[in-house]
């Protein structure tokens, strides 16, 4: 049945996963991040995913993808592995404080604030 | 590597976590501005680093999500599987890209994801995230 899309889709589950894991993988190891930015709005668009189990399943998948990123990067020469632990280590105790407060601080006027900075970053990279 | 500078990553790696968590974006998007604008690291080489640190942080997402139950594992792991092969091609890309490509590119996805933020808040009646989006 042809969806909604402007462009031609496969149809099975599998097949929509592999596309979609495909332009993650791409992505993620181009830019540095997970995908999930690419990962959630597809699973949720093209699978019909809820919200909630799509991040947590595209944060189980970008474990994977990170890794195969890292191997290549690694073999390249690009990582800093020492960096990567200084940064990487700390931020799995952020993660859970901010997993717990996150319910009682979580407010859409924060949310704005924190797209705000990413915009300020994205600009500093432009020009700096 | 200096004191300053040690102290500097290690709080910025904790941010970096309690971020993801509140506001369930990825590492990622606070990872490469930190090690560059902060740490001064190359676009090239803070996108590699930014990678491994994300590991044990998606990691342990998972490990807090799957007792949610929100986790679909296989679709996971053919998710992952996927992206095996373009991952790698990805970063060929990136070690063949100028590095000013690099950085504008990067621009545009952290413009995406404010973007992307803005209105899952707009659209959510004042509910923050959906934890650890990646």
């Amino acid at each position: 049945m042809p969806g909604p899309h402007p462009f031609p889709l496969p149809a099975g589950r599998p097949a929509r996963l592999v596309l979609i894991g495909a332009l993650a993988g791409g992505f993620s190891a181009l830019f540095g991040v997970g995908g999930g930015v690419v990962l959630v709005p597809l699973l949720v668009v093209l699978l019909g995913y809820d919200a909630k189990v799509a991040t947590a399943t595209s944060l189980a998948a970008i474990a994977i993808t990170a890794a195969v990123g890292v191997a290549a990067h690694g073999a390249l020469g690009n990582v800093d592995w020492l960096r990567a632990a200084l940064v990487g280590v700390p931020a799995m105790g952020g993660l859970l404080i901010g997993l717990a407060i996150k319910d009682r601080i979580g407010s859409r006027a924060l949310t704005l604030a924190f797209a705000g900075v990413l915009v300020v970053a994205a600009l500093l990279l432009v020009v700096t | 590597m200096i004191v300053l500078e040690v102290l500097a990553v290690v709080g910025l790696g904790v941010l970096a976590g309690i971020l993801s968590g509140v506001f369930g974006v990825g590492g990622g998007v606070v990872f490469v501005p930190a090690l560059t604008l902060v740490l001064g690291l190359s676009q090239l080489a803070a996108e590699a680093t930014s990678l491994l640190a994300i590991i044990p942080v998606a990691l342990l997402g998972t490990w807090r999500q799957s007792r949610a139950g929100t986790v679909r594992g296989r679709d996971a792991l053919l998710l992952g599987a996927a992206s095996a092969i373009t991952a790698v091609a990805g970063a060929v890309a990136a070690e063949h890209a100028p590095e000013r490509v690099l950085r504008v590119g990067f621009a545009l996805l952290l413009l995406a994801t404010a973007w992307q933020l803005v209105r899952r808040s707009l659209g959510s009646k004042g509910v923050s995230g959906d934890p650890d989006g990646g």
